[in-house]
Parts: C-alpha cells; structure tokens; sequence
C-alpha cells in the first residue's frame, strides 16, 4: 500500500522529472512565440560562439565563465566566484527552475551577445544543454 | 567506595564538557559591548550580517554578499537602479526581487546602523558622497592603506581588495578583525 505512493512521488520528485517539467513550460513558451523546430547543433555553435563586446574589445562566450567542460566546476571571469558545473548530468539542480532560467538567459544574454536571445536561440540552447 | 569513585568521575566528565562547550562562539554572545567604551561605541560585531536569504542568494552569487551596513542607502539605491550596469556585468533582478533587495539595503544601511564599521564609514563620508564601491570610502582606504600592493593587487591569488572574504575569514559573519586576517599567499597579516 505504502509503495504505491512512495514510488509515484519519488519519481515525480525526482530531478529528471523536475527538469522535464521546467523545459516543457519553456519549449510551450518558444512554441507560443513561434519557434517550430529545435536544432541541438545550433545550440551547441552558439554556446561557444565569441561575441566583442563594444565597450571593451574583449571577446566573450558562455565559456568564457562556464568552462570549455560544462561537467567541471567554471569560474567567473571577474570575481573568480567559482560557478557549479552547467551539465544536468553532473548537477541535478540545472534547468529545473523557469525563475532562474529566465533570469540567467537575460543578464548572460545581454552580457555576452550584447541583446538578448531570442525565442529560437534559447530553445536552440537549452536543447544543447539538457544533453550535457 | 565504588560509588564515590563513580559519582566523582561522573562530575568531572560534566565540568569538563561544559568548559569545552562553554566557548561559545564570540560572535554569538551578546552584540552589545558591556564594557564601559563599547556601550557608546556600538555593537561587538563589526556591521550587521545579512539575515536575508534573498539577497545572499542573488547579491552573493557572483561576489561575496556584502553587508548593506558597509554603505550608505544613497549608493545601494543608486545601485540598485542601474543593474544593468553593474560595474560592466550584467545583473538584472525581476521587479519583484529587485524592489525586496532594495528595501533590505536600504533598510540596513550604514546611515543607521549602529555598529563600529557602519559608524566609521559613514564618517568618514561626505554628505553627499554617493560611493558604490566600499574599497572607495576614505575609511576603507585608510584601514588599508599599509599593505603593499604585492599581497593584493599584484598578489595572482588575489588581485583587489573587493574579495573581502579571502582574507577576512570571518566577513560572512559580520567580523573584519584585523588579527583574524589571513591573505593569500601571504599568510598573516603583521603591520
């Protein structure tokens, strides 16, 4: 008797499901705003892309502060704040809150690319990232 | 016999475990000095430590959480109302959290707050100085200004003076001591 519910709510709180339900809520998102396919590959380019930001000249990417290896621990470039490993497959906590999803694509977007990522470049991004 | 050496033994392993436990943490006890200077002079801890685990999160993601007693409420409003532009990162807040961070500063900042550092810095300010970097108050500078640069600036391990919790090692806690500095490379600080 007991099983039967244990078992339902531990898998329903367990983090692949969270994080499932997260991208879900941001790909119905995209969808909305007329994104039809994701391309992983396109993710991937564009999360190593370098963008020269105009007020300094310095190139920047997101691997500038998430590391070239997204399983190990990246550093901020500034502060040398150490920043837990982007790859859901080495940190459970990844992609399983829409909050700070938003919140980081915002800030890092304009940081790096100097606008924010569209609809399709995010989708095209968190496609790349779940996978990691 | 047995008993007393029973009962005797028990009492000694009492009183030695309240002296152990008795130490309590410095920081815990009473924040008001008792003594006859520290009563004008303030609280025993250096600046409030923060109790708002939203700004730790966010304001302490990146860099150490800086106490909001380390600057007057003008420069965290002036701050706080430029995110975008924080100090060339980006570090924009939903309006919600970034209208709750701002009351918590604003609300513990340096202009009342009555602990030792918050009173020197805003001292040593002039009224209408609007500072957004702590190392920038003539306090700070002051209180720093003996070190040379090979174990700060020039230090690889360290690189500026805004990483207050590399060498105070107890900043998180509200504490900046001098005798509990330890920098980098260096080791203890000895002026």
């Amino acid at each position: 008797m007991k099983a039967r519910i244990l078992i339902p709510v531990v898998y329903l709180l367990s983090s692949h499901v969270v994080m499932a339900d997260a991208l879900n809520d941001m790909f119905n998102e995209y969808k909305q705003k007329g994104v039809s396919s994701i391309n992983e590959q396109a993710g991937e380019t564009l999360w190593n892309k370098e963008f020269k930001d105009k007020n300094t000249g310095q190139n920047r990417s997101c691997t500038t502060c998430h590391g070239i290896d997204l399983t190990k621990v990246g550093k901020h470039i500034r502060t040398d704040k150490p920043i837990e490993p982007m790859a859901p497959s080495v940190n459970k906590r990844r992609l399983t809150d829409v909050k700070i999803i938003k919140k980081w694509f915002k800030r890092n977007c304009k940081w790096t690319l100097g606008r924010e990522c569209n609809a399709q470049e995010q989708a095209d991004i968190l496609t790349y990232l779940k996978n990691q | 016999m047995k008993t007393i050496i029973t009962a005797t033994g028990i009492v000694g392993l009492i009183l030695t475990a309240s002296l152990v436990m008795g130490d309590v943490d410095k920081y815990e006890k009473s924040e008001r000095g008792e003594g006859f200077f520290s009563q004008y002079i303030g609280k025993t801890l250096d600046v409030a430590p923060i109790n708002n685990t939203a700004y730790k999160e966010e304001c302490g993601s990146c860099h150490f959480a800086y106490q909001p007693g380390l600057l007057p409420a003008r420069s965290w409003q002036k701050m706080m109302g430029d995110l975008e532009n924080h100090f060339d990162e980006n570090a924009e807040l939903d309006k919600d959290t970034q209208a709750e961070l701002t009351k918590y500063l604003v609300e513990n900042a340096a202009d009342h707050a009555d602990y030792k550092r918050s009173k020197r810095i805003m001292s040593s300010l002039g009224k209408n100085d609007t500072p957004l970097r702590i190392t920038e108050t003539p306090y700070f500078i002051r209180k720093h200004d003996e070190i040379p640069k090979r174990m700060v600036q020039d230090n690889p391990k360290l690189g500026s003076f805004s990483k207050c919790a590399a060498c105070h090692v107890n900043a998180e806690k509200g504490a900046y001591e001098e005798d509990e500095v330890r920098i980098p490379g260096v080791g203890k600080w000895d002026d």
